[in-house]
């Protein structure tokens, strides 16, 4: 205040030195708060080093099981929170969770969980079937807002209470027999009904903890979880540190005391800090450069498997030309699939020839139309269009983003772009739109032809089938077809697998091949960084699912100079 | 100067009004909302839920009303994705991070760049100044993005003297301090060199070589002091950009910095978040050129205000 009134006050005599003075003030005080900066900088960094450190993806929307859809998510709540049934680390099928053992009656309609005696929160106190039923009734709420509350709507009553024809719980029959003892009525039998009590949305939450704090829920500390791991610290963009959970039932097998798991946006900063040793893990395809993944599969420690994913394209049928299945048809079977694997996605994708990938459990695809661009050429001109000629121009729409696979959307668009105009001379133009506008453009249906991928929630074909039910909010293409309603309806309640399987294989007939509304492309390679040397107990398998508790660190040393480094020159 | 200090806060309330509500709506009419995503729920139940939930089903006006006495509790309600973590939050965890990077980079743009500039006016006309002068020019020329992976590369890949990227430890801080803080030494170096040399022609500077005092005297004691004044001006916005323009920067270094948050809260249509740090960002930098303006009356004596 007193340099603001020297400022205002007349000329002094003095003036120079005064001048003299008040640069040096103004420079002292940025020097000073300049140090002042570096001590802080210098003191706010704690030391402290976590036994593995984990490269997981972007930073998770949220830890809450009950409302996460992105493998980032699933991968660090699965750490946090366990469900009735735990996925296996090998195969990635259901094992007992917190439920020691489970008997199916009446035919796979009434389920009996019998829970571990020794199942505890974090915080010590026991796991009750109470909090079991809770969890679920927590999912089916609307005000939860779960993402994938349908999937519980096999469970008897479950779909009136989440419709508000009921608010009363107990007509969902999910009962409590005794606090270990729980039973789970079905509508159904569902073949999968164990896979989903291993999904995070099914999973044991600290119910009571959410009834006060509401959204806030995860920021409570100490927050009890019911996983083999519990929550330390969660900076946004920063990271999440995960400590073992002295409680869990199966304690003595987690192998590791603290875990870091670092949101990163970049591929290639994700690369360059495993390469260095910042890092054991990268556990997301996404978060490796695509240009130089091709080299990188060479090395040891980049691990190549399958999972269940299928890239593949959405025709708007509500809208000419593409109401024309013929039109369609003749798109699809102009496509070289071999192409794109092979010049541009590279990392050893198969080309599909099905929409369910091969590998789904209870199931044998169907075969979908072939590459045939003669074929091809006679189905447009049979639909009105003789070499193209009248076709008018459409646009294929996609999202591509700076980042990882993303950026593989544009380079697929342009050759599906060159393929048709050679093929079926007609032209195609592109529409890059940005990932959010994307997604409401294809959800609105404002689009021709568009880019689209789908990710297995479970192993089973309905987790891919069900989509294109006329009823479905992911269908998004406007394809009604009322058989395949029909057929998906009456495949879901049948009790026979075989008959079960071979109404599934009718449905995708008619969805790849009679009528198709989608393309399939390629089914997704997914790819794990780490080096086996280092690091144990990761698995690959078909829904990508790696639960932290199986893995261990081999060797604590050597942080900072990994011996990989020596083969990232091969070729 | 009091009447002129209490005009510039009046104008300050109607200034961020215009821009919260600008921002507010022009994040909302963009197409594409903070619920689309390639997964949709499993029911349309889900999206009425939640918009019903963070009151976007209400009208515009009333959505404003409902930010505004909000706001004025410092409460900006939650982030639309990171749904756990409330703005406020987001931006006290983020906000002293960018501030950190982007005060150490104002140092290294003065601490080197005042130096450089001092030396190749000292050099004028010599080999010396004309090759300082190059990599000034060059220095000037290289933006971060283009600067941070060639510094990874050598300093962190190759030599291994750095971390790649991360936050959390003072190793970090020197790799995104010289690839933020680079452009603005090279600017400082240019300026202060050019003041100089127009200083030195001033006569009593002729006066003060006759006299016989050595050069480095004439130099520090009477030309710089002067010199350094169009310095200090130009410290103001380049304080501003620095604080409020590190996003390029945080992304290549995974800095969890406020640039950062934005970026992404853009691109996910986060739109609490968005005007959150809208709002922060402009209080920031109105707030900033407030001081410089006050510290030129400080300063030079010539300054009035009224």
């Amino acid at each position: 205040m007193r340099s603001h009134r020297a400022a205002i006050t007349k000329t002094t005599p003095n003036l120079k030195k005064k001048f003299r003075d008040r640069v040096a003030q103004i420079t002292q005080t940025f020097a000073i708060s300049l140090l002042g900066t570096l001590v802080c900088v210098g003191c706010n960094f704690k030391a402290s080093r976590p036994d593995l450190v984990i490269i997981n993806g972007t930073e998770p929307e949220s830890l809450d099981p009950a409302i996460i859809t992105g493998f980032a998510e699933m991968r660090i709540a699965m750490a946090l929170f366990e469900g009735l049934a735990r996925p296996d680390p090998i195969t990635g099928k259901p094992i007992p969770g917190l439920a020691e053992r489970w008997e199916a009656t009446d035919g796979g309609r009434v389920w009996t969980f019998y829970l571990r005696t020794n199942a505890r929160w974090s915080t010590g106190e026991p796991i009750s079937a109470e909090d079991v039923r809770q969890s679920w009734l927590r999912v089916l709420k609307q005000e939860t807002a779960a993402n994938y509350a349908a999937l519980l709507f096999c469970v008897k009553g479950a779909m009136e209470f989440y419709y508000g024809k009921t608010t009363n719980p107990e007509t969902v029959g999910i009962t409590v027999l005794n606090p270990t003892t729980l039973s789970i009525k079905l509508t159904k039998p569902v073949p999968y009904f164990l896979d989903i009590c291993a999904l995070p949305v099914t999973s044991v939450v600290p119910w009571q903890v959410i009834q006060t704090q509401s959204d806030r829920w995860l920021k409570t500390r100490p927050l009890p979880s019911s996983g083999a791991f519990q929550l330390v610290h969660w900076k946004a963009n920063h990271s999440i540190r995960l400590a073992k959970n002295p409680y869990y039932w199966d304690a003595e097998n987690t192998q590791l005391n603290i875990v870091d798991i670092l949101p990163i946006g970049s591929p290639s900063t994700a690369l360059n800090l495993y390469l260095r040793g910042y890092a054991d893990i990268i556990w997301d395809k996404d978060m490796i450069p695509p240009e130089l993944l091709e080299d990188l599969l060479r090395r040891p420690d980049f691990h190549k498997f399958d999972y269940l994913a299928t890239y593949f394209i959405r025709f708007n049928v509500t809208k000419p030309p593409f109401n024309d299945s013929r039109v369609r048809k003749a798109f699809a079977m102009a496509i070289d699939k071999e192409r794109i694997v092979s010049k541009i996605t590279r990392a050893g994708e198969k080309i599909a020839n099905s929409f369910v990938p091969p590998q789904t459990a209870n199931y044998i695809p169907a075969e979908g139309l072939p590459f045939d661009p003669a074929r091809a050429r006679r189905l447009l001109a049979e639909a009105g269009y003789p070499e193209g000629k009248g076709f008018p121009v459409v646009q294929y729409s996609f999202d591509a983003a700076a980042r990882g696979a993303a950026k593989l959307n544009g380079k697929i668009a342009v050759e599906l772009q060159n393929m048709w105009q050679n093929a079926l001379g007609v032209r195609v133009e592109l529409r890059q739109l940005e990932r959010k506008i994307f997604f409401s453009a294809q959800s609105q249906l404002d689009y021709d032809i568009s880019r689209s991928s789908w990710v297995a929630d479970y192993n089973d074909p309905s987790t891919f089938l069900e989509l294109f039910t006329s009823y479905n909010g992911n269908n998004r293409t406007g394809w009604k077809n009322a058989t395949y309603d029909e057929l998906i309806t009456a495949a879901a309640v049948e009790p026979d697998k075989q008959k079960r399987a071979q109404l599934y294989y009718q449905a995708e007939t008619i969805l790849i091949k009679e009528d198709p509304p989608i393309v399939p492309l390629f089914y997704f390679t997914g790819v794990n960084v780490f080096d086996t040397n280092k690091v144990a107990g990761i698995h690959q398998n078909v829904l990508d699912l790696h639960p932290l508790n199986a893995i261990r660190k081999i060797s604590y040393t050597n942080t900072f100079s990994p011996p990989i480094r020596k083969h990232f020159r091969q070729p | 100067m009091i009447r002129y200090l209490v005009k510039r806060l009046c104008l300050f309330v109607p200034l961020l009004l215009v821009i919260t509500l600008l921002s507010f709506c022009l994040v909302r009419i963009a197409p594409g909302g903070p619920f689309d995503r390639e997964r949709a729920p499993l029911t349309p139940e889900v999206e009425q839920q939640l918009k019903a939930r963070y009151h976007l089903d209400e009208s515009l006006l009333k959505q404003y009303m409902r930010f505004l006495s909000g706001a004025l509790q410092l409460d900006f309600g939650p982030s639309l994705r990171y749904r756990s973590h409330s703005v406020y939050e987001i931006i006290q965890e983020s906000a002293p991070v960018s501030a950190i990077l982007g005060l150490l980079a104002f140092g290294f743009a003065l601490g080197f760049g005042l130096p450089v500039g001092f030396y190749t006016a000292a050099r004028r006309g010599r080999w010396q100044d004309y090759t300082s002068s190059l990599i000034i020019i060059v220095m000037m020329c290289t933006p971060g993005f283009i600067l941070a992976p060639i510094l990874v590369l050598v300093l962190s890949l190759k030599l291994k003297l750095l971390p790649p990227a991360l936050w959390g430890n003072i190793e970090h801080v020197v790799l995104p301090t010289i690839a933020l803080g680079l452009i603005y030494a090279g600017r400082v170096a240019r300026l202060f060199r050019g003041s100089l040399l127009e200083v030195s022609q001033n006569e009593f500077i002729l006066l003060a070589r006759a006299k016989g005092l050595p050069e480095s005297k004439v130099l520090l004691r009477h030309v710089a002091r002067l010199a350094i004044l169009p310095v200090v001006t130009y410290c103001g916005p380049m304080l501003a950009d620095l604080l409020t323009g590190s996003f390029v920067i945080e992304n290549i270094f995974q800095i969890p910095g406020s640039g950062m948050m934005f970026v992404h809260a853009a691109l996910n249509s986060d739109y609490t978040l968005v005007v959150g740090l809208v709002t922060f960002y402009a209080i920031t930098l109105i707030s900033l050129n407030l001081c410089v303006d006050v510290c030129y009356a400080v300063i030079d004596p010539r300054i009035r205000y009224e």
